[in-house]
């Protein structure tokens, strides 16, 4: 048992080395600190979505690989956080122009989008969560289209330190901020490389701590084996909640990161495929494996810009990827031609030894 | 009144074309028990050769029809053949995200080969309409068509599957593979068949889908596909009359949604219903209950 301890402990302190390790590695080199290597215009600019696809998809792991249950509307939450979380900041700039709150406005942005996809998650938890398997899966996809729909038909102005809204009338009274189909427009960017890694550091400090602690050892219970976590006493519904809530929150988080990111953000960037692509970095990560995620989300966000070159030869070549490196990790017949060679080849070494 | 007669009639023709794609997803989903979400881009492709047949090849819009279900055929066994047919003891989520990929390689094939410009699709049915209440009622063609290829494939598939031998077969692996393959059935031979029909299908719904929708890009499909697969479930995955019911609720309640509620919130209020079916028949309007084992 101690021993399990410390392998966790040990196999945690490993992720947030890397973590750590990458964002010096990347300032360093942002800084020019290292000859010979430097970073593109491109891959700058992903900086920030590269944490925010790591959020997101630790998050996801969160709900699909320690929960076990199929999301695939997480991008409704990320979408829910960018728009609140852009219409938190901006408020603060018109009700406090003098003022500058930089730092509040960035914080108070993520925080608001945070509780916003929280009570989301609540709502769209209570429904969800009394189904199971597919047909899950299925209704937080509807979830998240509904959310997108709804945005599309959002209008919020400012004037000074009051806010207008409506719902499919575009006619507002002064500077609107969220324009229905055209989503969030003039948005003062926040973003940065440093917040993104502070986010990211968060999330891994709340999903770790969580997975070990008790709350953690009953929601993998409960993902092993609904029916004996039930009979020694386990509830439910609440630690079945608790893992989907907190995934939503964050993923909030990571929308209103992404969403000051930009200048303007529509509700069609939070769509469908951006669920999926958030579930492919989940499950080639590894279910359940936050280190995984982790590297599968900064590696898949980076690697359609390498491919720049191959131009539109571009997403062929990562769809082709993706379903070698799924049939490769996955087919039974290819694993034990591997296994076969592995083998193999101690075998022969141990022949050479003896 | 005419005014919602009309509505309903395009609603009942959008709902068709659900269906049949729809019964694509059900049929694969109860056989091989995965979600295949390169369904929706096997309609692109359909209502793309079709497209190319007529445009460049200049055949006739009815032996171009017969080109892209043959193509969609081949298409959908060489999906399954490459792509699922490894993965069939894997997990059903590795198989969920090399479906994407699929779709994603479908898209990307398509964007290659045809460009990105969306193309106008010509009708394949130019037979005029039909001009009720002294023009106030106008029923196309293509919403004629639809509705009948829609019936006669639902007929011809409930006989198949219910009488032939091979439709025997899809029930029984559906119901119990292990069982099915111990009683001397081929398994993987019905899965392919089962992906060449649902491929097969999907053929005609994109030619079906383009005729009365005549814009054609390669994600055309994607939308539709999920539909239609919310359909599927909606009428309770795995069942054909699930499939055709569900296929035209939906196309009805988004048509008239559009209609009378908004523009705009014509898809959320799809999927609103689908949520609320879910929650009072978790299975589906038809779909079968199973027990729980302890």
């Amino acid at each position: 048992m101690k021993m399990k301890k410390f392998k966790n402990l040990s196999g945690n302190l490993i992720t947030y080395a890397m973590v750590v390790v990458a964002f010096l590695l990347c300032e360093l080199a942002l800084s020019g600190m290292i000859d010979g290597f430097k970073m593109s215009r491109s891959l700058k600019g992903q900086l920030v979505p590269i944490c925010v696809y790591i959020v997101m998809a630790v998050s996801l792991n969160l709900t699909v690989g320690i929960s076990g249950e199929l999301s695939l509307g997480h991008a409704g939450f990320m979408s829910l956080g960018a728009f609140s979380g852009i219409l938190f900041s901006q408020w603060l700039l018109s009700a406090f122009p003098q003022t500058d709150l930089a730092l509040v406005r960035l914080v108070g942005a993520l925080i608001t989008g945070g509780i916003v996809a929280a009570i989301a998650g609540v709502l769209i938890g209570i429904p969800v969560l009394r189904l199971r398997g597919d047909y899950l899966a299925i209704v937080t996809l509807a979830f998240g289209e509904i959310i997108r729909n709804l945005l599309n038909c959002v209008y919020f102005s400012l004037e000074g330190a009051s806010v207008h809204f409506s719902f499919l009338d575009p006619n507002l009274p002064g500077t609107v901020v969220i324009n229905g189909p055209m989503g969030a427009i003039g948005v003062k960017k926040l973003a940065s490389f440093e917040a993104g890694f502070l986010l990211v550091l968060f999330t891994l400090v709340v999903v770790l701590n969580l997975i070990n602690s008790r709350s953690g050892r009953a929601i993998m219970a409960i993902r092993d084996n609904r029916i004996a976590a039930e009979s020694v006493g386990i509830h439910v519904t609440k630690y079945r909640m608790l893992a989907f809530v907190i995934s939503a929150a964050l993923a909030g988080m990571a929308g209103a990161l992404y969403g000051l990111n930009y200048s303007t953000v529509q509700a069609a960037k939070f769509k469908f495929d951006t669920s999926i692509l958030v579930l492919v970095f989940v499950v080639l990560g590894g279910i359940g494996n936050i280190r995984g995620s982790i590297i599968a989300a900064t590696v898949l966000t980076v690697l359609p810009e390498m491919l720049r070159d191959f131009g539109t030869y571009r997403m062929l070549i990562y769809a082709i990827v993706l379903i070698v490196v799924m049939l490769a990790t996955n087919s039974p017949m290819l694993r034990s031609t591997l296994d076969g060679l592995a083998g193999k080849l101690k075998n022969a070494k141990e022949g050479d030894k003896a | 009144m005419i005014q919602f007669l009309s509505y309903l009639v395009n609603g009942i023709s959008l709902g068709s074309v659900y269906a049949i794609i729809a019964l694509g997803y059900s049929m694969v989903y109860g056989i091989a028990k995965m979600l295949n979400f390169a369904h929706g881009d096997v309609i692109m492709v359909g209502a793309f050769v079709s497209f190319s047949a007529t445009q460049y090849w200049g055949m006739s819009p009815l032996v171009s029809v017969v080109v892209a279900v043959a193509v969609c055929t081949l298409l959908g066994i060489l999906i399954e053949r490459l792509a699922y047919k490894p993965l069939r003891s894997a997990t059903s989520l590795a198989v969920l995200i090399t479906a994407i990929g699929m779709s994603w390689l479908l898209q990307n094939l398509a964007l290659l080969i045809w460009g990105a410009n969306p193309k106008s699709f010509t009708s394949i049915v130019n037979l005029g309409s039909i001009v009720l209440f002294d023009g106030q009622l106008r029923i196309t063609s293509e919403a004629i068509v639809t509705v009948l290829a829609n019936i006669v494939i639902m007929l011809v598939l409930t006989q198949f599957t219910g009488k032939t031998k091979m439709g025997k077969a899809m029930r029984a692996v559906s119901e119990d593979r292990g069982a099915a393959e111990l009683m001397g059935i081929n398994v993987n031979a019905t899965i392919s068949m089962t992906f060449a029909i649902g491929s097969g299908l999907a053929a005609i719904a994109g030619v079906l889908l383009c005729s009365a929708y005549p814009v054609l890009m390669p994600t055309t499909g994607s939308m539709p596909g999920i539909k239609a697969f919310t359909a599927a479930v909606f009428g309770g995955i795995g069942s054909i009359p699930g499939a055709l019911i569900g296929g035209l609720l939906l196309g009805i309640i988004e048509i008239l949604g559009k209609a009378y509620v908004s523009t705009e919130l014509g898809d959320a209020l799809v999927f609103a219903v689908l949520i609320i079916v879910l929650l009072v028949k978790p299975t589906g309007l038809l779909g079968k209950k199973v027990h729980e084992k302890v």
